[in-house]
């Protein structure tokens, strides 16, 4: 009985960095409110904050249990978004399936069932790419910085062939074009930003629930905590990197439809472009935590989106990273790191 | 044949050689702690026997099959468990989960050996939601074995399990190891309070570096004033 008694705290406990998450975001909301700074700005970072968020989730999962920086995360997200229009402008329309400007949103209901089409393959390329390269690397005990230049150049092969099959020019989803949802204070609010939301409140509890619920999920946590103990416990640590895979890029290709869906544009450099924002939303939540990873994500969409009131849009990035600098020159290990 | 038979063991890390051919063995049921100054291969003796470090020759019998080959999840399988000396928890995982790591492999219902393990460490019981890195270095102790006891294993390997804890603490950890063996759990201790871990064991190695120094019955070491005055600090 004294496990059933415990359960209401530890889930107190955990969820904890979920609480952090609301009150960012609320206390986003709050600067919105400040004279001089535009909510819409806010409602917008915080739309961008939830794409980011998808990918550094799948990104300091990989970092905590494989021990590198996944390079190629953002051309995971690139490879969804491709994978999906393949889906839903080639190979749905020969079976008659086609269709834009589902309810208030400007895409169709083919892109519903493109999206875990995508995920699931972009999920078994991470498992092959793992079994063809990085197990290999692994067996030989090779640095974690060769690993992570392995993933730079997976990198630019998968931008390369992504280029090559679709080429370089702006794509699109089929779409019909919606009216902005126009709210108080000059807030305007697409309405493909609202299934964003959704989808990815959806995604993170079912993380937050595999990491906490399931074996494998535990399984996880124990190797990223202590990789040797895992092994002499039994853990069978090659199936643990499996599935770290297969959640990190199942997230990455979501991120990645996502992204593409937000911004109304495919290109082949789109996850390359965003791997800035994620490893600054990673390295801000401490590497290797997850709900570290969603606070970051936030924290960085919000403020490098209401940086733009004052500063070149171009310089995003650059405010991402000086906001990334300046919270570890106050907490080193991020903001979530330290808990060891 | 003894339960574990370890002999002529070299092993090393890179290109250093720090085992230069040690054997031990280890009857069932029986205590046995390996002794010697710091530095000795005592660490890295228990590390080739589960697999964490490869034995570059030698042999490793446990329960009759040479396991010097096998990998660390494999060696787990013969119920050949161990505790390190130090990080032996999952920091940010709670105290059950712990325990529930500890039984990964097991496919049955082990929710009657976590009970088993809360009344054998009650402290742990209390707090079985609290994370294990926030534990204290004695708790941190209890736990570690306990999760190594959850394959209900027919050996234990023990490396310094007392390190750094109080003494009050320290006899504590001692008591729970002595109940363990005595409920038929084999065991092999490494210790630097090698008095108090001598008495209890019913026999013991010295070791000196990477090597076999002396071999006895707990007691005899105890006795034996030239050990006396070598490695139990007069």
């Amino acid at each position: 009985m004294s496990a059933q008694d415990n359960t209401g705290r530890r889930i107190g406990m955990a969820w904890t960095p979920m609480h952090t998450t609301i009150a960012i975001v609320a206390a986003a909301l709050v600067i919105g409110l400040l004279p001089g700074v535009k909510m819409n700005l806010v409602v917008n970072g915080i739309f961008l904050g939830a794409i980011i968020a998808l990918g550094a989730i799948g990104l300091t999962l990989i970092y905590g249990i494989l021990n590198f920086s996944n390079i190629a995360h953002g051309d995971y997200m690139t490879t969804g978004a491709y994978v999906a229009l393949f889906v839903v402008a080639s190979l749905l329309p020969q079976f008659g399936i086609e269709g834009k400007g589902l309810g208030p949103f400007t895409f169709g209901y083919p892109l519903l069932i493109a999206i875990p089409i995508s995920v699931a393959a972009v999920a078994a390329l991470a498992v092959a790419l793992d079994v063809a390269i990085y197990r290999r690397l692994r067996e030989r005990g090779v640095n974690t910085v060769v690993v992570a230049m392995a993933s730079l150049g997976l990198a630019i092969a998968m931008r390369g062939l992504v280029q090559f099959i679709w080429s370089g020019e702006v794509q699109r989803y089929p779409r019909e074009t919606r009216k902005f949802y126009q709210l108080a204070m000059d807030v305007r609010v697409p309405p493909d930003a609202i299934f964003i939301t959704i989808v990815t409140v959806i995604l993170v509890v079912i993380v937050y629930l595999v990491l906490t619920r399931t074996k494998m999920g535990k399984a996880m946590r124990a190797t990223a905590d202590n990789p040797s103990l895992a092994l002499v416990s039994g853990i069978d640590t090659q199936r643990v990197i499996w599935w770290t895979w297969v959640i990190g890029a199942a997230l990455a290709a979501t991120a990645g439809i996502l992204l593409a869906v937000f911004q109304a544009q495919l290109l082949p450099t789109m996850g390359w472009k965003f791997l800035i924002p994620l490893f600054a939303a990673v390295i801000l939540g401490g590497i290797g935590n997850p709900y570290g990873a969603l606070v970051g994500a936030f924290v960085i969409g919000v403020s490098s989106e209401v940086s733009t009131q004052w500063i070149n849009p171009s310089y995003k990035p650059a405010v991402a990273f000086a906001i990334m600098i300046a919270v570890l020159m106050v907490k080193p290990r991020g903001i979530f790191g330290g808990g060891r | 044949m003894a339960l574990l038979e370890a002999s002529g063991v070299v092993a090393g890390y890179g290109q250093t050689e720090i085992l230069h051919g040690v054997s031990v063995s280890v009857d069932s049921g029986e205590m046995v702690t390996i002794i010697g100054p710091n530095g000795c291969g005592k660490s890295t003796l228990m590390k080739a026997i589960v697999g964490l470090v490869r034995a570059w020759s030698g042999s490793i019998n446990f329960q009759g099959a040479d396991i010097s080959a096998y990998p660390p999840e494999r060696i787990v399988r013969t119920r050949l468990c161990y505790v390190p000396q130090s990080n032996n928890v999952f920091p940010n995982l709670s105290i059950r989960e712990n325990l529930e790591m500890g039984a990964f492999i097991r496919r049955d219902d082990y929710r009657g050996r976590i009970d088993e393990m809360f009344e054998l460490f009650p402290d742990l019981a209390r707090e079985s939601g609290r994370r294990a890195g926030t534990l204290s270095g004695g708790q941190r102790q209890m736990l570690a074995i306990a999760r190594a006891m959850m394959l209900d294993p027919i050996m234990l390997l023990l490396d310094e399990p007392s390190a750094g804890l109080s003494p009050a603490m320290m006899g504590l950890v001692f008591q729970r190891i002595r109940e363990v063996n005595e409920s038929g759990v084999a065991m092999l201790l490494i210790e630097q309070n090698a008095r108090d871990a001598l008495q209890m064991s019913n026999r013991g190695y010295i070791m000196v570096a990477g090597e076999n120094r002396l071999e006895d019955t707990g007691k005899d070491l105890l006795s034996n004033p030239e050990v006396a005055s070598l490695y139990l600090g007069g």
